[in-house]
């Protein structure tokens, strides 16, 4: 059963590769899985070196969406006032397709690497937000009613009950933060590379569809796809760590 | 209603679902703001933070603590450094029979054991007056029994009043000084029944104990048949 998953992968790649040789499709239109690893490593470096980039736009993006989104978060749950007020705008933002607002905060923001940061921020953060919001309220009644019982004020019960909380829907809209935050990323530099911004694996994409170096193109795909899925498998183990530390998870 | 509680008392609010007594508590407890009428404390006795000890149905514990931990909370609430608090910690989960499971999680602990975490919580600031909702309501018969007597010593050890809700006859008969009867729609109190019982163990097996649930159960059937 565990190896159900790969099996099935490299029984995938064997019937393309067998189909693309005996159909004879040229690999300008579909490269087989041979044409594609051999484009990888005809300029591993160049390709490795965009993969980079994207993940550190990524990475970066992921960061800024956690801190907005917990702090988005905390001000929601504190204030009727607060939440009244940023609700509707953080659905606007989460609504908003990140292709057509791109061009205006890449012109705004002007420093291509912050402008990329931004647009997948943008596109990653609400998962965070929606979850830390949820999780916040989570605690149960009765033991609200033991901190007031105490005489507990905002901060402490924010920091010894809501806060921890609120720590597993953080770490699971983390985990979906993660693959749009590469989404995100992506976009925006499809964006950016147009423009004629020459970093990520989406200008590599571009610019190989330019040159009509499909199994290129492929290839730069293939890592963009390796890179979702080492960030999703990455943050789930990251947050079956901490629950296992705190020892509720 | 009105009801008299004195320093030392173990009173059990007894009635079917719905007559108030888990709202009476809040309502002592300040959790709740009363509509109408007064709740007044002798002269000097208004209660502090830490004066009041209150244990729900379900142990509500922090998940993600261990039983040490739970029970330092309404320590750490008022401001008590950890190393500090934690020879009086120890002291209160050895008073309720959990000495080695300090760094237990409740997840780890079976539901008996996590009920304990939650009264040891409740007497680690030494409360005045223990305020108990149903506390053991959701436990198997066994472990109920071996709560209830332990209960009972500790409030002969700890000398406090306690205001204990629950829907079980038997449970009210066994614990309770004084038994108060409600009744639902109205909430209201029908009856109040001093026990002649000598709280302990060895009272659950005493002829006594019988006649006073009879007593209860007599009493209970008529206040509701109105």
């Amino acid at each position: 059963m565990k190896y159900a998953p790969v099996l099935f992968g490299l029984l995938a790649l064997l019937v393309w590769e067998a189909a693309v040789r005996i159909s004879g499709v040229p690999s300008y239109l579909v490269p087989g899985p041979v044409a594609i690893i051999a484009a990888f490593l005809a300029d591993p470096s160049g390709l490795l070196i965009s993969l980079a980039s994207t993940l550190l736009v990524t990475f970066a993006a992921l960061l800024m969406a956690a801190v907005l989104g917990v702090t988005l978060a905390v001000g929601i749950a504190s204030s009727r006032l607060l939440a009244a007020a940023i609700q509707p705008w953080a659905v606007v933002l989460q609504v908003t397709p990140i292709v057509a607002i791109a061009p205006l905060i890449i012109l705004w923001v002007g420093n291509p690497f912050a402008s990329l940061v931004v647009c997948a921020t943008i596109v990653a953060f609400f998962p965070v937000l929606a979850n830390t919001a949820a999780g916040l309220a989570s605690a149960p009644p009765e033991l609200a009613d033991l901190f007031r019982l105490y005489g507990a004020g905002r901060i402490a019960s924010l920091r010894l009950l809501r806060l921890p909380a609120a720590v597993p829907f953080f770490l699971a809209g983390l985990r979906i933060s993660g693959g749009l935050a590469l989404v995100g990323a992506v976009v925006a530099e499809f964006v950016a590379g147009s423009g004629g911004f020459a970093s990520g694996l989406a200008y590599r994409i571009l610019e190989a569809g330019y040159r009509l170096q499909i199994p290129r193109m492929f290839a730069a795909l293939v890592l963009l796809s390796l890179a979702g899925i080492a960030i999703n498998f990455g943050l789930g183990a990251l947050a079956s760590a901490i629950m296992r530390h705190r020892g509720d998870g | 209603m009105s009801l008299d509680i004195g320093a030392g008392d173990f009173v059990a609010l007894l009635g079917p679902s719905g007559c108030g007594k888990s709202t009476l508590l809040r309502l002592i407890a300040g959790l709740d703001k009363p509509d109408s009428g007064r709740l007044t404390w002798d002269p000097g006795h208004a209660p502090k933070p830490g004066d009041i000890g209150f244990v729900f149905q379900d142990a509500t514990l922090l998940p993600w603590a261990s039983a040490a931990d739970n029970v330092f909370l309404p320590l750490r609430l008022r401001g008590a450094p950890r190393d500090r608090a934690m020879p009086e910690v120890q002291a209160t989960l050895h008073r309720v029979g959990l000495d080695g499971f300090a760094d237990a999680r409740p997840r780890q602990l079976s539901g008996g054991m996590r009920m304990r975490v939650s009264i040891a919580r409740a007497l680690v600031t030494r409360p005045r007056l223990l305020l108990m909702d149903e506390p053991f309501a959701a436990l198997d018969e066994f472990t109920r029994h071996r709560l209830q007597e332990d209960l009972l010593s500790l409030w002969r050890d700890l000398r406090c009043t306690v205001v204990f809700v629950t829907h079980s006859i038997y449970e009210a008969s066994f614990l309770a000084r004084r038994i108060v009867l409600m009744t639902p729609r109205p909430g209201r109190i029908d009856h109040q029944i001093a026990s002649p019982l000598k709280p302990g163990p060895e009272a659950r097996l005493a002829p006594a104990y019988a006649t006073l649930v009879a007593q209860v159960t007599c009493e209970m059937q008529r206040s509701l048949a109105v």
